[in-house]
This record gives C-alpha cells, sequence and structure tokens, in this order.
C-alpha cells in the first residue's frame, strides 16, 4: 500500500540553520500522526513541507504516490488548520468555509450547502452569518477545521490545533477531533509541542529535535520504551540514569530511563533501595510529585495523592521494580 | 545578593509622595484621566475649531454671496445665483477636467504603488525596509517648485526624455502620441500628459504609504492558508490581498483625489492653458476679484469627496478596518 505521505532523506536548510535534516518518514493512509518536538525542532517546517510552503532543500516528498517537488499549495488535495486559524476577516464564517469551494468554481447555492453541512460536522450550526472576529477562541478553532474539511482533503494538517486553547476546551476539543478523524478516515498529520497532547490523541508519534526524528512509535513505545535520553527527557519528564547508576541494578552499563510513577517512595531508612532526600513537593490534582535527591543525582516520583508523605528533607528509601528500568539504544 | 538580603528591604509598603506641586499635580492627574485628556485636547481643538474649521465656515458662507457684475462689489445677501455660475459651460469644463485628471491621477497611482507597497510590506527587511522609507519619503523633503520645475525640464522639447526616446529610436512613439488630440501638444511638458505624469509622481508618497501599512496588517497567513485552500496568485490577490489593502487603497486615494482637485501649480507650470478648479479659484480670488464664485469652486471638490467617500463605504471600503 502507498503510504499518504512519504519523506525520503528530506532537508530544508534556511542558510546555515538546518531546519530538517535528511528525515525519512512514512505516513499510513488514514492514520493519525503526531509530530513532537520543542520549538524549533523542525516539526513545524515538516508540515509546512506537506502543504507546500516549503520546497525541500534536498530529497523527496510523495502524497500518495505522486511526487510532491515544485507542486504549489493550491495543487496540493492537502488542507491547513493553521496555528492562529487564519480566517478571513473581511468574509463571514460561511464564506470563510466555503472559500476553497469557492475558487474551485462551485456554484453559490451548492457550496453554501455544503459549507452548512461542514459547520454542522463541527457542531457550529447556523453560525454561518457572523464574522470571524464575533467568534471565541475555540468557535474559530471549528470554523478552521470545517473550512479544511469541507475540501474533502486526503490529509489535513493541523499545525498546533489547540495550543491556543484553555485546558477544558482542550480536552474537549482532544476527543472531538479523534472521533471526527476516526468518522471521515482522513489522514490526519498534527503538530504539537506537547506531549501529552501526542500521547493521548495520535495512533503513532515522531519524536523531532534538532531537525531530525529522535523516535518513531506508538504513544505506548514512546512513552515507556524512549530510545534516546532526549525523548525520555522530553516525553513526559522521565527520569534519565547514567551508566554507572544502571549498572548496578541491571549490570549494563547503559543510559536508562525510569517513570515517575515507577519510583515507591517509602520511610524506611535501611534495607533494600536508593537512599535519597526528599526535597521537595508539588501537589498536582490526581498525584503528588516529589523531587527527590539520591546522592546528587536528581530524581522525580509521582505518587497517588492522599498517601502520608514525608516531611521535606526527611531520608526517604526507593524502591522500584526492575523490569520498569529502561535501557536505552544510545551508547554511553 | 543573598536571599536573606533580599529580603530585608527597610521600605515601606506604601511609598510617600514626591511632595511639592509636581507630585500633586502627577497624583491628581493620575486619579483623574479624564482632566489629563481634556488638557492635552484643548489647544489642538481650539486651533483646529477656531482657525481650521472657522476659516473654513467663513469661506463657505462667501459662497451664498454674488457680485455685482457692473460695479465688482460683493452683495452680502443670500443667494444661490453663484452656485449657478458653476453650471456655465466654460465652468463646468473646467470642474470636468479636473475630475478627470484626479481620478486618472488615482488610478495610476493605486497601480503603481500596490508592487511597491507590497514588496515593502511583504519582502523588505531591516536594511532595505529602511532604504524604501527614505525612497519614498526622500522626494518629500525637497521643495514641491523645484520637483516641478525639474519636471518641466525632463518633459521639454530639449529635455532628457525626448533626447532619450530619440536614442532608442523611439520617437515616433512620442510623436504619435504628443499628435493625439486633448493628451497632446507640442511637447510633453506643455500637453495634459505632461501634467498627468508630474501629478503621479508628486503625489505617489501618499499612495505608497497606506497602501503598505494596510498591506503590513494583514498577516502572512492569510495568503498561505487562501493558497492552501486551492486559490490560484490571482485568486489570493482578488480574493484576499485586494480587499484586505482596500482602505489602504482608499486611504491613499483620498490623498491623491483631493489633492489633484485642488492643486494649481502644476497645471500652471507644466501643462495646456486650460484651467484646473485649483487655478480657476486662484484667478477668481485674485484677478477677477470674485471671492464668491471662487468660495464656490473650493466647495466643489469637498462635496466630491464626500460622495467619494459614501461610496467608498458603500462598497465596503471599510469593512476590513
Amino acid at each position: 500500500m502507498t503510504s499518504a505521505v512519504s519523506f525520503q532523506k528530506v532537508s530544508r536548510h534556511f542558510g546555515s540553520v538546518r531546519a530538517v535534516d535528511a528525515v525519512d518518514l512514512d505516513i499510513a493512509p488514514g492514520e493519525f500522526f503526531a509530530m513532537l518536538g520543542p520549538s524549533g525542532s523542525g516539526k513545524t517546517t515538516c508540515l509546512r513541507l506537506i502543504a507546500g510552503f516549503e520546497q525541500p532543500t534536498a530529497g523527496s516528498i510523495s502524497i500518495f504516490g505522486e511526487r510532491a517537488e515544485g507542486v504549489p499549495p493550491y495543487r496540493r488535495n492537502v488542507n491547513t488548520v493553521f496555528q492562529d486559524y487564519a480566517l478571513f476577516p473581511h468574509f463571514d464564517v460561511l464564506d470563510n468555509v466555503a472559500y476553497g469551494l469557492m475558487v474551485k468554481g462551485v456554484g453559490k447555492a451548492e457550496r453554501h450547502k455544503a459549507a452548512e453541512e461542514a459547520l454542522s460536522l463541527v457542531r457550529l450550526p447556523g453560525y454561518g452569518a457572523r464574522r470571524p472576529g464575533q467568534l471565541s477562541g475555540g468557535q474559530r478553532q471549528r470554523v478552521a477545521l470545517a473550512r479544511a474539511l469541507v475540501n474533502q482533503p486526503k490529509v489535513l494538517l493541523l499545525d498546533e490545533p489547540l495550543g491556543a486553547l484553555d485546558l477544558k476546551l482542550r480536552e474537549n476539543m482532544q476527543e472531538e477531533l479523534q472521533s471526527l478523524q476516526k468518522a471521515l478516515g482522513i489522514t490526519f498529520v498534527f503538530v504539537t509541542h506537547d506531549q501529552g497532547e501526542a500521547l493521548s490523541m495520535a495512533d503513532r508519534i515522531a519524536v523531532f529535535n534538532d531537525g531530525r526524528i529522535m523516535q518513531i512509535g506508538t504513544p505506548e513505545d514512546i512513552y515507556q520504551r524512549p530510545s534516546t535520553r532526549f525523548v525520555a527527557d522530553f516525553v513526559g519528564s522521565s527520569n534519565v540514569l547514567p551508566p554507572d547508576f544502571v549498572q548496578r541494578y541491571s549490570g549494563q552499563r547503559r543510559w536508562g530511563s525510569l517513570r515517575p510513577e515507577s519510583i515507591c517512595v517509602s520511610n524506611a531508612t535501611d534495607g533494600d533501595g536508593v537512599a535519597a532526600r526528599l526535597v521537595g513537593t508539588n501537589f498536582l490534582g490526581a498525584t503528588t510529585r516529589l523531587a527527590l535527591d539520591a546522592d546528587g543525582l536528581r530524581l522525580h516520583a509521582m505518587v497517588p495523592a492522599g498517601i502520608p508523605l514525608p516531611a521535606e528533607g526527611e531520608a526517604v528509601m526507593l524502591t522500584f521494580n526492575r523490569e520498569s528500568l529502561h535501557l536505552m539504544d544510545e551508547p554511553a | 545578593m543573598t536571599v536573606a538580603a533580599l529580603n530585608s528591604n527597610p521600605a515601606p509598603a506604601i511609598l510617600p509622595g514626591s511632595g511639592g506641586m509636581r507630585g500633586a499635580l502627577s497624583d491628581l492627574l493620575w486619579r483623574r484621566p479624564q482632566f489629563l485628556l481634556l488638557l492635552m485636547l484643548m489647544p489642538p481643538v481650539l486651533w483646529l475649531g477656531i482657525v481650521y474649521i472657522g476659516s473654513l465656515f467663513a469661506l463657505l458662507a462667501q459662497s451664498f454671496f454674488s457680485i455685482d457684475e457692473y460695479s465688482g462689489l460683493i452683495n452680502r445677501q443670500f443667494t444661490l445665483k453663484t452656485y449657478g455660475d458653476l453650471f456655465q459651460a466654460a465652468n463646468l469644463d473646467i470642474i470636468l477636467r479636473t475630475v478627470t485628471m484626479a481620478a486618472l491621477v488615482t488610478l495610476a497611482s493605486a497601480i503603481v504603488a500596490f508592487p511597491i507597497a507590497y514588496y515593502a510590506a511583504r519582502y523588505a527587511r531591516g536594511r532595505w525596509k529602511a532604504l524604501f522609507y527614505l525612497g519614498v519619503m526622500l522626494p518629500l523633503w525637497s521643495s514641491y517648485l523645484v520637483k516641478i520645475y525639474a519636471w518641466k525640464l525632463i518633459l521639454a522639447k530639449e529635455g532628457i526624455l525626448t533626447w532619450l526616446l530619440a536614442k532608442l529610436n523611439l520617437s515616433w512613439l512620442l510623436d504619435a502620441w504628443l499628435s493625439l488630440p486633448v493628451v497632446g501638444g507640442n511637447s510633453l511638458s506643455v500637453s495634459f500628459t505632461g501634467t498627468f505624469i508630474v501629478f503621479v509622481y508628486v503625489w505617489l508618497p501618499f499612495m505608497i504609504l497606506p497602501v503598505q501599512a494596510a498591506l503590513e496588517r494583514v498577516p502572512g497567513n492569510l495568503v498561505e492558508a487562501s493558497s492552501d485552500l486551492g486559490a490560484s496568485p490571482g485568486q489570493t490577490f482578488r480574493n484576499v490581498l485586494f480587499p484586505l489593502a482596500l482602505p489602504g487603497i482608499v486611504a491613499g486615494s483620498i490623498f491623491t483625489f483631493s489633492l489633484t482637485l485642488g492643486d494649481y501649480i502644476i497645471p500652471q507650470i507644466i501643462g495646456t492653458s486650460r484651467l484646473f478648479i485649483g487655478q480657476a479659484v486662484y484667478s477668481q480670488q485674485g484677478t477677477a476679484g470674485n471671492i464668491p464664485l471662487a468660495a464656490a469652486f473650493t466647495v466643489v471638490p469637498i462635496v466630491i469627496m464626500g460622495f467619494y467617500l459614501w461610496g467608498a463605504k458603500r462598497m465596503g471600503a471599510f469593512d476590513a478596518l
């Protein structure tokens, strides 16, 4: 089966800056794919390469088997939901949504009908006569989504789609995007710097850093089995353990990662475990995050809220299951 | 500085006033911002209200008087007779000529200004942007008369333009153009074409700057969004860029249109002997001593601009503001 989007050794350099550097990538049709990374990691440039706003310096891009280099954005059956929505301020909502059909020459009645349907799809029926300026952030987001979906794109690109929304709306939108994607079967590619968003929505995630892909895998893969220190640290702020420490517990001199929730903290002062001192606590609602100092090694542990905690500055004993200690590919 | 040092600030939570008149005044103005606003606005409002609007109304009032054709004295009684005089064939001709010229100058300025403004708003950065502003503003720093006389030399029969066209073997083109009725003449410097060229040159900065400001406010991602949704560059221009730049074009055209309507120096120095509104006003209030008719002539551009703005608003030129 041909990939929805395929990158072969794609680079995009801006002068001496390697925004994207020899990236290989295959996105399957119908997949919900996330590109995750810190700002400046090249994930947005990759999205813009798929949309056609950027052209690769080297390498080749194909979309559903067709070569895309040199093809302008308006000849790609790919649509984008922009980070700040980019709604046309001089059109009402209906004409915004119908814009793609208008430039293709679809008649007024027909395109307005399709736009109404798209607005119902994103649960904004009857909002057509309003101006973008009269809508809330969440509503604008939905209009931007409807405006892209009305063209029935082969691939839908979303640039930080939930970045500007508050927490409650963001959770709603996550569920809606997922169910929309399942119902429509369109390939969704979204860019985010929020690992929680990527883990909860995507079928697969590519973690970017410095213009390269560090790891591609399912959310479970990325979370449980990070391949590099960067991935372990960036996705869910895992404890990164130095080779000396790992050798004591696994026998191998490799970098390791340990999830904060895998660490048990007890008041015991002797017995088997890692002696540490409690440095600080952060109450997070369902859980409490503990900052620990194990002989100079800074660790974090996540414990359920409500259990009695030692006081700050007290000595504690840390224990963990050896299976939960993950060894990374990265050489020591 | 240690943490302890940071924590030992001896200052009280509320600082004492600085005292004296100035301190009291600062506090008062902070507590009563309306008072500050009043202080700031009073001088310009007085200036505008009395000196500017007042003199304008004095002028308008003059247009409702009439002149006694035998004695040349002004008859200070309300009459619409002077406005009636505007509709005499010779005067109507002047109005029509001026409005046509102003419309053509505005159109040409908009066409020339758009690409320059687009480049400045979209592509020019840093030193190139500074160079753009310098290039646009520089002509405004030199004297208006110097520029017009310079153009007279450029456009003259013995001028550089004729010479250049001759070198390029294009003299026939110039001769053909000059032999046309209305726009032609003995040389460019004594034709309406010359008047037109100089008007466009002199008012161009007033079109470029507002269009550039309007384009600067159009987020770049709207152009990308349009392209993403399948619009060709031409469609993006028609559907997105042009409508969003329209307030700027209208603002610029207010300058180019009204400045052309009122100017009396350019057509005097470059062009034919046929009059424009500005020249008519000048000669009526000067040599002819017919101040009521001069006043009535000045009302014409005001009325035309009123209609122009009303039409622009109806076309939706200000919707994107």
